[in-house]
């Protein structure tokens, strides 16, 4: 409604801004934004505490911010449909942005960030931090006026909520996922001594290690990026497989228990990444039980070939054959049975019409699966760290750029982005090419007939290949609960409940109850920082779905390719464009908890948004619209009617969410800190000083846990609901752990 | 408690909607609607009678012209800020919620008290005979009481335009003629402006005051029930409402507003609405055809291909030089035989010139 004074919604970000610049500590303080203690550090005037107001006082590209916060006040009494209303909003939220980042930019640590400045003002003796809770409400406040101008000036239909939530979801996916790869890449352009060079880039960009292909002819190895790629299509291929032959099994061969086949796609989604490899190493490493096995009848020496491409290679298959078995099981499902019924009126026999009919209709759905494969395999992070031997992959060769005595981002940088370029490729493959194509037969009505069975020959061998890796599947699952009990794995064999008291003793002491097991810290901490950002990532998923299926904007394509694009970073990419760009102001979040849950939020941000756009989509629009025409504004609506009946895919979000972040690894381990160490990453610690006891048991902790989370979600939302949602969640765009 | 009628006139001015820069839905449509009347937007699908009555709702906004209701300019405001309920083809009710949940939803929204949301939710459910059904959920009603429901829903906030969307095509053939009567009930006795989108001639003429005809996104002809089927301006009226036979003639004079028409060698005088001497075409109710043997020798003559007994009447088809004639018949004429010369004649009212 028009109204005079000042909008309402203007007034509340104006006094919200107003009252974050005066009051709120500007910078960000050491221990990260979760920490109070500002409170008593000279708040509001003084030191670590001081607000915007009086640090103003020392610093003055400061007090700018409070000239384009007042500014709205110049709309005072006019109309919305006014001009100079949206103008002078449309000026203070935009000026008020870019200098807000201007500053953070050109004044860091160090006095200027730019040499120009320097050159222009003299060396000046000026520092500042990382941004704090002044600086980001003041932003808020200025994002708001922005979209408020806009939305002024009638963009999508004059919506302020709308508005306002694009432009916050552009915001963040901006700050948190393109400004950190940016940073990567420039990372990668930089010397040691900090300057920028082209020269420097190509030659690390053309090391022999990542590109060699030694290995063709002669020699030892390859370069990381061909064994990457080569592992890659690799598992992209025989998974596809696999998966194809489970969905065979389940639709085309009469086989009773499919149920428990789709039951067994749960596991890898509650399984930690590193978990099947570890089993690996239990089953075929040196002391492992088949090798010792095959040694004591054969009399040969153990050796370690299970490390290096082997290795790698049937642990990913084991972990990724159920997400392909998820991908074409609708695929096989998907071909209408009166395709085939009509092939076969036409004289075909049930071989020919697989070959010619049922195959190529499926033909989409297999690419699809191998490039998902691909890109797991690709972003895989956790089984190559504890299998690869000497067979490097990019992903670790990323952290070990980091971690090791090399110490050199540049380098990580330009093997992350050798990385993102083979995910990136193979996502963009899925979404436009395969996404043009569609062999989609399903066509809902009078489609009753049956998928005609296999003939004899091929069920016998679909049955035996899908009867075998059953059975290797249960056996690795097996071995890792077995296998935490017992103590030393190959060498003392015997039952012991040690790893667990260990792990997650409990004692009394003078104080009470004492978690004296060395699990529990992470333990904690990774509850904690799961549950934090469960809901966070489901509130911006369906948000950003919301906006996706029921508002239409111009750059709406755009918009929602930049937000699933995520799916296609490999969380090591993440983790380390995080360390680059986190570490230093304007935003400085390095060895909080909040960058964990920054990562997890927005690594699990597509989730959310497919779960909603998939429940939302069926959601018949002229709800909205009821509301709408009843006097309900569109944040009325969205609160009121949407969320409500969203409430199922609201859980899912919230719970895989939470068992993703409880399982993630990849980014995890170049993120957490002394203070917040996670469950993964300790495990992953272990497993390096070979206490494999201890990691196992805390793993098979782990997947109890989640586990029990998705049971209790079943309980919640019922049975029927669950398949179904994991299914969308998981067969669409994700990479690694 | 009573709810009132808050009626309010609606104007459209010169308005075209195009979607995405592409599909003129609408285009360049101006008409009034009078306060207090039931007017209907008549067309075949996808002639742009939903896109025009979302117009007015304010869930589309109008790319070019002027929307103005009650005689305020509400062209550039959302539906939220707008005095106009609808109810939807699917009825929209929110599943979540009870009945009485549901018609009380946007009064709350709009600030009255807990007692008088109360008060006109349960006059609201009154009014359309739902009394106590209050506590239950939508799912538990058939298909004709959720319209109810969401008539009811839209009427409790006494809006000044309530729109309908083809409300009967949910509805199974015997409860249509029921509900429109009772929607017609309600409008005339709390004198409310209502627009109504159907794509069915028969209850459009049942329910409205006016009829808008429309098609291929523009206006064809806008006049009362009556209007519309004794005087068509164009073939696409005459057809669209009612059946008609379309038939080339040639206008031989014209004084004084009447015509002197040829067709096939028969003269006849009609009403000239405008039309000049020259070859024009004129449209014929099949039932105010008349045919008789051939000897009968009036009218002009033509060939009976088919003759079809369907109950209520007779169905004749009729080849003559004046292109192929559909005629209707209470009663079989023995005299008549298929294949054989026949004479076709109109009644007084018959045939109609058309302007256009
Ligand atoms: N949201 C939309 N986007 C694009 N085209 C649309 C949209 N809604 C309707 N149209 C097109 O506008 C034309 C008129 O549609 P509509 O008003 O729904 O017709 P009717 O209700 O008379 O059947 C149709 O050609 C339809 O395809
Ligand atoms: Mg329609």
């Amino acid at each position: 409604m028009l109204r005079h004074g000042l909008d309402r919604n203007v007034t509340f970000w104006l006094l919200t801004g107003l009252a974050a610049f005066v009051l709120l500590p500007w910078y960000g303080i050491e221990r990260g934004y979760l920490d109070m203690r500002w409170i008593t550090g000279g708040w509001p005037f003084r030191g670590s505490g001081a607000s915007g107001l009086f640090a103003g006082l020392e610093r003055p590209w400061l007090l700018p911010h409070l000239v384009f916060l007042l500014l709205p006040l110049a709309a005072w009494g006019r109309l919305k449909s006014d001009p100079l209303f949206s103008a002078t909003l449309l000026f203070a939220g935009a000026g008020g942005l870019i200098w807000l980042l201007l500053q953070g930019f050109a004044i860091g640590l160090n006095g200027f960030e730019w040499s120009w400045l320097e050159a222009l003002f003299g060396p000046q003796d000026i520092r500042q931090f990382g941004m704090g809770y002044g600086a980001l409400f003041t932003a808020a406040a200025f994002l708001f006026f922005l979209s408020s101008g806009l939305a002024a000036r009638g963009v999508v239909n004059g919506d302020t909520f709308v508005v306002g939530s694009i432009g916050f979801v552009i915001a963040v996916v901006g700050i948190f996922i393109f400004f950190p790869i940016m940073k990567m890449f420039i990372a990668g352009l930089q010397t040691d001594d900090g300057s920028y060079s082209l020269s420097v880039f190509i030659a690390k960009f053309a090391d022999r290690k990542i590109w060699s292909l030694a290995c063709m002819t002669g020699g030892t190895r390859c370069g990381v990026a061909w064994n990457s790629l080569f592992l890659a299509v690799m598992v992209g291929l025989f998974s596809t497989l696999l998966g194809l032959v489970f969905a065979l099994v389940v639709t085309r061969t009469g086989f009773r228990f499919g149920r428990f086949l789709r039951a067994m796609t749960l596991l890898p989604i509650i399984t930690p990444p590193f978990v099947i490899g570890l089993a690996i190493i239990l089953l075929f490493g040196l002391s492992g039980t088949v090798t010792t096995t095959i040694a004591g009848i054969t009399g040969m020496q153990p050796t370690r070939w299970v490390y290096g491409f082997t290795g790698v290679f049937i642990a990913q298959l084991l972990a990724f054959t159920p997400i392909a078995f998820l991908v074409l099981i609708g695929v096989v499902e998907g071909v209408s049975p009166s395709m085939e019924e009509a092939a076969q009126t036409l004289r075909a026999g049930r071989w020919h019409t697989f070959r010619t009919v049922s195959l190529p209709l499926m033909r989409p759905g297999l690419a699809n699966a191998f490039l998902l494969g691909f890109i797991e395999s690709m972003a895989d992070f956790g089984n190559p760290l504890v299998l690869s031997g000497n067979f490097d992959v990019l992903s670790t060769e990323i952290f070990f750029a980091i971690v090791g005595a090399q110490n050199d981002a540049g380098r990580a940088a330009v093997l992350a982005m050798v990385l993102l370029f083979f995910t990136l490729a193979a996502f963009y493959l899925q979404r436009f090419w395969l996404g043009k194509k569609s062999y989609t037969t399903l066509t809902g009505k009078g489609d009753s007939g049956h998928h005609p069975l296999l003939p004899k020959q091929l069920r016998y061998v679909l049955f035996a290949i899908a009867g075998v890796w059953t059975v290797f599947t249960l056996v690795v699952y097996f071995i890792i609960i077995y296998g935490s009990f017992v103590e030393v794995w190959g060498l003392k064999n015997n039952l012991t409940f040690n790893h667990y008291v260990r792990a997650f003793g409990l004692s009394w002491n003078e104080f009470g109850l004492h978690f004296s097991g060395a699990a529990w810290d992470s333990f904690w901490t990774t509850l904690q920082i799961s549950a934090i950002s469960a809901p966070l990532t489901a509130a911006i998923g369906l948000l950003t779905a919301y906006l996706l299926v029921r508002q239409s904007f111009a750059g709406k394509q755009a918009f929602e390719f930049t937000t699933m694009l995520s799916f296609a970073v490999p969380g090591t990419v993440i983790g380390v464009s995080y360390i680059v760009a986190f570490n230093v102001p304007p935003i400085e979040l390095t060895g909080t908890g909040l960058i964990l849950i920054l990562s997890f939020i927005f690594r699990n941000m597509p989730v959310g948004v497919r779960a909603g756009v998939a429940s939302m989509s069926q959601l018949d629009k002229s709800l909205d619209e009821a509301s709408l025409t009843l006097g309900a504004n569109s944040w009325q609506t969205f609160r009121k009617i949407i969320l409500p009946l969203l409430r199922p895919a609201i859980l899912a979000a919230l719970v895989y969410s939470f068992v993703r972040a409880m399982t993630a690894i990849s980014a995890v381990i170049f993120l957490v800190s002394a203070r917040y160490d996670m469950a993964t990453s300790y495990i992953i610690g272990r497993v390096e000083n070979n206490d494999y006891g201890l990691a196992i048991a805390y793993s098979t902790v782990l997947i109890f846990v989640m586990f029990a989370a998705i049971g209790l979600f079943q309980l919640l939302v019922g049975r029927r609901q669950l398949g179904r949602r994991f299914d969308q969640s998981r067969t669409n765009w994700e990479a690694g752990g | 408690m009573k709810i009132k009628g808050n009626a309010a006139s609606v104007e459209f001015e010169h308005v075209t909607k195009v979607y995405g820069g592409m599909v003129k839905a609408v285009d360049d449509v101006s008409f009034a609607v009078a306060a207090g009347t039931l007017v209907t937007l008549l067309g075949p699908s996808g002639c742009g009678k939903t896109t025009t009555l979302r117009m007015i709702a304010g869930l589309e906004m109008a790319t070019a012209g002027r929307i103005v209701i009650g005689g305020r300019d509400v062209t550039k405001l959302p539906a939220t800020d707008r005095d106009v309920s609808m109810v939807f083809q699917s009825y929209a009710l929110f599943p979540h919620m009870s009945v009485q949940e549901n018609v009380s939803y946007g009064l709350k929204l709009s600030g009255h008290s807990k007692d008088e949301v109360r008060e006109r939710t349960e006059a609201g459910l009154a009014l359309v005979g739902l009394k106590g059904y209050g506590s239950r959920s939508p799912s538990e009603l058939s298909g004709g009481q959720q319209q109810r429901v969401a008539v009811a829903r839209a009427l409790v906030l006494e809006p000044e335009v309530l729109l309908f969307d083809e409300p009967l095509s949910n509805l199974d053939a015997k409860l249509r003629r029921q509900v429109r009567e009772e929607i017609r009930e309600i409008q005339t006795s709390l004198g409310l402006t209502v627009v109504y989108v159907t794509h069915d001639q028969e209850e459009a003429l049942a329910v409205s005051d006016r009829i808008i005809v429309m098609n291929n996104a523009v206006i064809a002809q806008m006049g009362t029930p009556r209007q519309l089927y004794e005087a068509p301006d164009t073939a696409f009226v005459a057809d669209f409402i009612g059946e008609a036979n379309i038939l080339p003639c040639v206008v031989e004079d014209v004084t004084d507003g009447r015509a002197q028409v040829r067709i096939d060698g028969m003269t006849v005088t009609l009403a000239a609405r405008g039309v000049g001497k020259g070859p024009a075409r004129l449209a014929v109710r099949p039932n105010r055809i008349l045919l008789a043997p051939a000897a009968a020798k009036s009218g002009f003559t033509g060939t009976l291909r088919k003759a079809t007994y369907v109950g209520s009447h007779w169905e004749y088809s009729v080849e003559s030089a004046a292109g192929n004639i559909f005629a209707k018949a209470l009663d079989g004429d023995d005299r008549l035989t298929v294949g054989g010369p026949v004479a076709i004649g109109f009644t007084a009212e018959g045939p109609v010139l058309l302007p256009q």
